[in-house]
This record gives structure tokens, sequence and C-alpha cells, in this order.
């Protein structure tokens, strides 16, 4: 193993771990805001996936344009099924969202299972090799990282700049006293919803320009989810980021030093030890 | 002592399920075993998953794990060791609930989402880790010889012999779970679920009655995995941790009722001729078979339970109908 080698994994990593840290936001938002575990989130992560493929090569259109057609269909769906499910479960115990957020991947995936069959995908989409010294990386994936930023940017700008931005953190913090001040939390807790399944959709379209997926594949990225999730801190998107980069890291590194499919399990191995020693995440404050 | 035969609930609950085992071996019919072999391992797990998160109140997704695990364990004894399949049915259901014990110790501090969140961690964890593990025959898991059944009298007779093995497992499981909610460790375990602090206050270690729910819910399902893949002659990684699994229980007891001993059985028994009415029909919707919308009809069924009737069919009865609740246990 040389220096190049070990340079590549590790960057590579790192540019598929921000991809990772965007899904993981948006789980990291819907439970922040409303304490929801959203076990429909893979199968979002995977409609994104199938959105960008499908206008990608049935319309012929650029990939990051329909990608910005899947963020709004992401985003539209999200409070589509706030309205119809979340909101009545909201009060209810926990169990009752897991298993309503369940009930609905269910639901989408036997959908796209009869429509899509699970037959492999790909988009076939390049933007070429770009050479940066000793580095070679695929352009698709420099530009999915470059999106992700913009993306996360765009969020903090919203969250912490704009009125409506300001009402979601507000509705996080105490709902309560929220609704006292006036403000609709119902359509904020719908809007905080879209935003997350939106997240999700963008990080299946990007994903899916540069890797093969079937409409079962959310699965996985939805596990990586909650590791990143639970890695960063539950509730926290920028440590959703963060998780992603270490995720991405690890993903890079290990298969250097040992067999591929002993990843999952170290990955698996971490996400229980945080939960254990540390459920806050890393940049939580003491519970 | 409290005279749980005195309870018309008990009978109802034992008779059931009684009946379900005995059907197949009354008609010696091999596609009626069959049948009841799924709806048998349905109504075990879902049985015994209940006394964690019915009794208890904490959910778990990783109920599968104590399933792979024993089953593993069995198959490892039967294939490289050569030991007879009740031993090895024993040593499945200690090792899970070994497992559950260490697993209790540390993931039971955790609440709510945390804990149902650690469930699906270890879960994926124990899956991946046996898929790597050599001696247990790493992604391609464990083949039994052909020869093994040999000493039960040919396959045939040894698939009636499991078959026996299950239903007497099934009736333990619904009596062991009638004894539990009726006993005063089973009254803590609901007192931890309505309110865990106050348990605590009341004297309950709940530390310990949670690990020991969580123990006893593990026997049962690993006992059952080493019938199954005894039965089925191989054990793989994805069989064995199937996450669906686990969380197909969990819509059986939210289907019946938790926290009841009927809502299970009826829950697992309704989700498994559901499942395969749908599996098997040949109607059509446009050009496409019924049951590939088996998955869909599931959700949307589920969906309608959790929004409009929470405490599943037995709760709803025993909340329309005060006299059915001398009866409905």
């Amino acid at each position: 193993m040389n220096f190049s080698n070990l340079l590549t994994s590790l960057v590579d990593g790192l540019l598929i771990g921000v991809v990772y840290g965007i899904a993981a936001m948006g789980l990291n938002l819907i439970w922040g805001v409303m304490r929801v575990i959203n076990l429909a989130h893979g199968v979002i992560i995977a409609l994104g996936m199938f959105g960008v493929y499908l206008f990608f090569s049935t319309l012929g259109l650029n990939p990051y344009l329909a990608l910005l057609l899947v963020a709004v269909l992401g985003l539209l769906l999200g409070v589509l099924i706030y309205f119809i499910v979340i909101a009545r479960v909201i009060n209810a115990p926990y169990l009752s969202t897991l298993l309503a957020t369940f009930s609905i991947n269910m639901i989408i995936l036997g959908l796209g299972t009869a429509a899509f069959t699970t037959t492999p995908r790909d988009s076939g989409f390049s933007l070429g090799n770009v050479d940066l010294g000793p580095l070679t990386l695929q352009g698709t994936r420099l530009v999915a990282a470059l999106v992700t930023i913009l993306v996360t940017g765009a969020l903090y700008y919203f969250l912490y700049r704009t009125r409506p931005g300001k009402y979601i953190r507000a509705v996080a913090n105490n709902r309560a006293a929220a609704e006292l001040m006036g403000i609709p939390s119902d359509r904020i807790l719908a809007l905080s919803f879209g935003i997350g399944t939106m997240l999700a959709a963008i990080a299946g379209g990007l994903i899916a320009t540069f890797f093969s997926f079937t409409i079962l594949s959310g699965d996985i990225y939805q596990q990586k989810s909650f590791v990143i999730g639970v890695l960063g801190g539950l509730g926290n998107p920028l440590g959703a980021l963060l998780g992603g980069l270490i995720l991405g890291v690890l993903e890079g590194i290990l298969p250097l030093a040992m067999p591929n499919t002993w990843v999952p399990v170290i990955e698996f191995l971490l996400f229980i030890i945080i939960l254990l020693v540390k459920p806050s995440g890393l940049l939580g404050g003491r519970q | 002592m409290r005279k749980i035969w005195l309870n018309p609930g008990f009978w109802l609950v034992l008779a059931i399920v009684v009946a379900l085992g005995a059907w197949p071996i009354f008609q010696q019919d091999a596609a009626a075993r069959e049948t009841g072999f799924t709806v048998l391992l349905a109504i075990v797990m879902a049985s015994s998953l209940n006394i964690v998160m019915g009794y208890t109140g904490y959910v778990s997704f990783g109920h599968v794990v104590f399933y792979g695990i024993g089953g593993y364990i069995g198959m490892y004894f039967i294939d490289s060791l050569g030991l007879p399949l009740p031993v090895a049915v024993l040593f499945g259901g200690l090792s899970s609930a070994l497992l559950a014990f260490l697993l209790g110790k540390a993931i039971l501090r955790l609440r709510g989402a945390y804990f149902a969140l650690a469930t699906i961690g270890v879960n994926e964890a124990a899956r991946t880790f046996v898929a790597n593990f050599q001696p247990f025959g790493a992604a391609t898991g464990i083949e039994l010889q052909f020869s093994v059944y040999k000493a039960y009298g040919g396959a045939l007779q040894a698939l009636w012999l499991v078959y026996y093995g299950v239903v007497g497992i099934a009736i333990f499981s619904v009596i062991f779970s009638y004894y539990i909610k009726t006993s005063k460790f089973g009254l803590g375990l609901m007192t931890i679920r309505e309110d865990e602090d106050a348990a605590e206050v009341i004297g309950i270690v709940t530390p310990n009655a949670k690990t020991w729910a969580y123990v006893l819910s593990a026997i049962l399902p690993g006992m059952l995995g080493v019938l199954f893949f005894f039965k089925n002659g191989n054990v793989e990684p994805g069989d064995a941790f199937r996450l669906g699994f686990s969380i197909e229980s969990l819509v059986m007891i939210m289907l019946g009722g938790q926290g009841t001993v009927l809502g299970p059985v009826l829950g697992a028994l309704g989700y498994q001729r559901l499942r395969g009415t749908l599996l098997t029909s040949d109607l059509m919707i446009g050009s496409l078979p019924l049951k590939d919308f088996q998955l869909v009809i599931s959700g949307f069924l589920m969906l309608l339970i959790i929004l409009f009737i929470p405490s599943g069919l037995v709760g709803w009865l025993r909340q329309r109908f005060a006299t059915l609740r001398r009866v409905l246990a």
C-alpha cells in the first residue's frame, strides 16, 4: 500500500461521507424538531435515486437539474406524509410513530417494487475524472460533495437567518412555548418533516449519479444515517455532517486494512458503543 | 397460590393454540403442517416479544437476534459436534438467554427510541459479524449433511418430530406468557411500562426486572431457531437475522393488542393468514398480480390500526365490552 492509494481512499471516503451526512441531516432534523425516528427515510432516499435516474434516462434531463426537481418533490412528499400520518400520531407514544413511519416505508417499498422491480439500475452518467496532483477523483463524486456543502450552507442560512427557520428552531426548542408566541406549530412541523425528506431525496439523487441501486438500496443508507445521526448527536444537523465525514473516512480507510465485509461490523459496533457511552453524540452536550 | 386454571381467559388462549397445533397432526397432511409451522413460529415470536414490548414497554427491533443466535449455536452443535437435536435445542435457548442477559445489562439502560435504535444496531452488528465468522461458515452459513436425519428415522419422520417440538414450545409459550402476566414479577414489569421512575420509587429493582424480562423473552425464540434451521437443513446470516422478521412480530402484536396474552396469538394468526392469502391469490390489479401488493396492503392495514385502533383487536374489545374483560386475558 503506498501513500497515494491511502490519500485517494481517504479523499474518496470524505467525498462520500458528506453525501451520507446530508441524508443523516434530514433524519436528525426530524428527530430534533418532533422526536420522531423516521423509518421511511431509506425508502425516500431510494425514491430520490429513482427520481434522478428516471428524469435523466427517460427525459434526458441533466442530473443536477433533475436533482432540483427531486428536491421539490421530496419536500412535497414529506409535507403530504406529515399531514396524512405523522400529525395524527405525533403526540402518541414513540412506538406509534416508529410503526407509523415503518408502515409508510412498507407501502412505498411495495409500490416501488411493483413499479420498478428489484433489478439494479445504473444512471450511466459520468463527468470524467479530475486529476489533482497525486489524486484522481471521479467528477460526479466531487460535484456531489460540492452540492452537499452548498445545501448544508443553505440549510443553515435558512434555519438561522430566515423567519420560518427561526420558527422551526423555536418549535424544536419548546413546542408549547412556541405556540403561545403565535407560531403555527402544525405548519412548521410539516415544513420540518418536508425538509427532512427533501434532504433524504437529495442524498439519494446524488448517490444515484455514481452508484448503482435498486428500490431496496435505501435500507443500507438509512442504517448509515442512523449510525451517523447517533455519532453526531441526534437532533444536531451539523453533527450529522461530522458523523458523515467520520463514517466516510472509516469506509475509505478500513478496507485497506481488512476484508471489506468487516467494515459494517465495525460501523455497527461503533454505533452501539456511542449509544451506550454518549447517546447525545460527539457534538452533544451533557444530558 | 394464584389459580390460573380457574380463569376462562387462560383456557381460551390455550385451546386456540392447542387446536392450531393439533390440526395438522390429525390431518397428517404435509401442507397443513407447513402452514402450522409458520403460524406457530409467529405465535411464539409475538408472545415472547410481548413480554418485553407489551408488558415492560420497551420496543425491540432486534428480537430476531435471539432466534438467529440460538439457531446458529444449535446448528453448530449438530453439524460440528454431532450432538442430538434436543440437546442442541436446549443449548440454543441457553445461549440466547445468555446473550439477552449480557445485552440487557448494557442496552436496557437506554430508554424509549434510543433503546429501539440500539436494538437495530445489535441486529445488524450480529448479522454482519456472523457473515464474517468462519466457524459459522461466514456468508454461506452452515449446511447439514442429509445423513444427520437418519438418526431421527429419515427426513420425513424428522419433520414431524420437529413439528411436535414446535407445538410443544408454542403451547408452553402461551402458558408462560399468561403466568408472567399474572405474577408479581409481571405486575412489576407493567409498573415499569406505566412509569419507570415511579416503579423504582415503590421498590421495584428496575434494572434487574428489565433484564429478566429480556432474558425470559429470548429463551423460546432461541430454541425455535434451532428447530427451524434443523428443519430447513441450512442457516444463512440473511435468514437468521432478518430485521423484517422482528418488525413483522411487532405488527402482529399491534394487530392483536399489546400487553395481552391472547392479542399476540390472534395477531400472529391473522397476519399469517392474510399474508398467505395475499401471496397465493390469483387476483389481478390492472396488469399486475395482487401478490405484488402484499407489502402495500400489509403496510396500509398496519397504518390504519396504528391511527385508529392503537390498542389492537383484544384491547379494543376489552374497552368496548366490559364483560369481555373477564374472558380475554
